[in-house]
């Protein structure tokens, strides 16, 4: 299933944020979007998950979602977004509480949600007992729980301290090894973008447009390599170099606001 | 005058290490679990002491013995029951159909452009009036039965509670309700599984406050017309000058609003664990 942005514009108020953004996700397909703060970057992601109605433009799907997804754009997000009065294992039930599943077919699904971002043995906490890491974790296991063709990642680490980060963009790496899962990923940090994505999406400073696409030369197996840090930090280096003026306008901007 | 070296004998040892001073203390404030009772029982024993010494006189202040006496005789008289029973029977009325509406109209207001523009600007209006200043008028309304007693307490509790729950629908974090659409929840499920459990402390809190309110209007609405209940009991007690009786109202009034609140700690502490 391809996720495509078709010529999307957007704007609050007196305020453009977004200008004639256009490009496609493809099926399996990592693309991170990276810019300086208040382009537009989360508005966009927004958009494409429809919790937004763009000013003008639309966000498409191409394509039939793989067998069993329930909910085929899912939102990993930046402050976790939990239930607190939940335990870790009906946070994962949540979205499956209104699916149809049976209760078993349920059960086998959070298991297995569990399982793969290592929260079996927390099932029963409520998220005030848990580190910010593993609240990401249970983000990432309610997502997972419902098979999606696409995950749209609003900076998922952003508010982690950076071990618990490089232990996470492992799992993600992990996760999105076998390709059978596109992301989205909002980032301010370059060092994830070339470590998860396949393309960068660069945006200009706000009205938010985009000013480069860079295709990462590599695959996500092939970055962890040793010799392949030189390369990554040269791309990241150049991705740096495109953002860094626009970077300092925009904060001066902001402080000027 | 110029900057003069001190003497050498009398120079203090610069790097000998001295303790950085403590500067932390204080703006902390912590509960001590038996203060407060020692200083209720204190302030009881200097009462009862001035009592029974004679250095008050009794008509104006009767000694806490006799205020206990008091309870002893009204509760063994059966007295107590039938006024607790009634006033019991007002502010369960009141209280309960003030919370219902008060919660649909709250939720209402609270999910709800259209609701909220019509129920905001009545609730501004209607809400600074003494409900109490309506008795006259729902008597005239209802008769002089129960009803207008229980229709002034459920006003009361009715606009406390819609400005609670709407407030409380309000303060639920938007992103929790963006996560929920982002799955496709349907509106119902998340209106009972993210808002009302998300409102759910603020709903609390108003329910202590309207439960102070329906005690207040339930004492007022029987001094104003009822024969049982306590507020009247607490009237008869007054233009009799029985104060020690008088008194004994006032303790069962503070015992009752007590248990209340004790009632509202522990539904917090089963419904709000995960705080």
């Amino acid at each position: 299933m391809d996720l495509i942005a078709d010529h999307i514009s957007h704007r609050f108020g007196a305020l453009d944020v977004l200008d004639d953004v256009s490009f496609t996700v493809r099926a399996g397909e990592v693309v991170a979007i990276v810019g300086p703060s208040g382009c537009g970057k989360s508005t966009l992601l927004q958009i494409l998950g429809g919790l937004l109605r763009p000013g003008k433009g639309a966000a498409e799907l191409r394509g039939a979602a793989p067998a069993g997804s329930l909910n085929p754009l899912t939102f990993v997000f930046q402050d976790f977004a939990l239930l607190p009065w939940n335990t870790v294992e009906e946070n994962v039930a949540f979205p499956l509480l209104h699916t149809g599943l049976s209760a078993g077919e349920r059960a086998a699904v959070i298991d297995d949600a569990l399982r793969r971002t290592g929260l079996t043995d927390f099932a029963s906490a409520y998220p005030k007992q848990l580190s910010g890491g593993m609240r990401q974790r249970v983000g990432i296991a309610r997502a997972l729980a419902v098979r999606p063709a696409i995950l749209l990642m609003d900076e998922p680490l952003s508010a982690l301290d950076s071990q618990t980060r490089e232990l996470l963009m492992e799992d993600f790496v992990r996760l999105l090894a076998d390709g059978t899962m596109g992301a989205v990923y909002v980032t301010h940090n370059l060092e994830e973008a070339v470590r998860l994505a396949d393309r960068v999406l660069v945006l200009s400073r706000r009205p938010g447009r985009i000013r480069e696409i860079v295709t990462i030369p590599m695959t996500r197996a092939e970055r962890g390599a040793a010799d392949a840090r030189g390369q990554l930090a040269e791309l990241q280096g150049e991705l740096w170099s495109l953002i860094r003026k626009e970077a300092i306008d925009a904060e001066r901007e902001v402080q000027h606001a | 005058m110029l900057d003069r070296a001190t003497p050498e004998t009398e120079a203090q040892p610069t790097d000998a290490p001295r303790p950085v001073e403590f500067r932390g203390a204080g703006f902390a404030p912590g509960g001590s679990r038996y203060s407060g009772w020692v200083a209720l029982a204190l302030v009881i024993a200097i009462w009862q002491l001035a009592g029974s010494a004679g250095w008050v006189n009794p008509l104006f202040l009767p000694a806490p013995s006799a205020i206990a006496v008091a309870i002893y005789k009204l509760a063994t008289s059966g007295a107590l029951w039938q006024h607790l029973s009634w006033s019991i029977m007002r502010i369960g009325s009141g209280w309960f159909i003030g919370t219902i509406a008060g919660v649909i109209v709250g939720f209402a207001i609270g999910l709800s452009t259209m609701a909220r523009g019509v129920g905001i600007t009545f609730i501004s209006a209607l809400f600074p009036i003494p409900k109490i200043a309506l008795l006259p008028l729902l008597i005239l309304w209802l008769g002089i039965g129960e009803e207008p007693k229980i229709a002034t307490i459920a006003l009361g509790v009715f606009f406390s509670t819609a400005i609670s729950v709407y407030s409380g629908v309000d303060a639920v974090p938007r992103n929790l309700i963006r996560m929920a659409q982002s799955f496709n929840v349907p509106f119902h499920a998340i209106v009972r599984r993210v808002i009302w459990p998300g409102a759910l402390p603020s709903i609390l809190a108003g329910f202590r406050i309207t439960a102070s309110v329906a005690l207040l209007l339930v004492v007022s609405a029987e001094m104003i017309g009822a024969q049982y209940g306590i507020g009247a009991f607490v009237l008869q007690a007054g233009n009799l000058m029985q104060t020690d009786q008088l008194l004994a109202g006032v303790v069962i009034l503070s015992l009752f609003g007590l248990a209340v609140g004790k009632l509202i700690n522990l539904l917090e502490a089963r419904l709000l664990h995960w705080r």
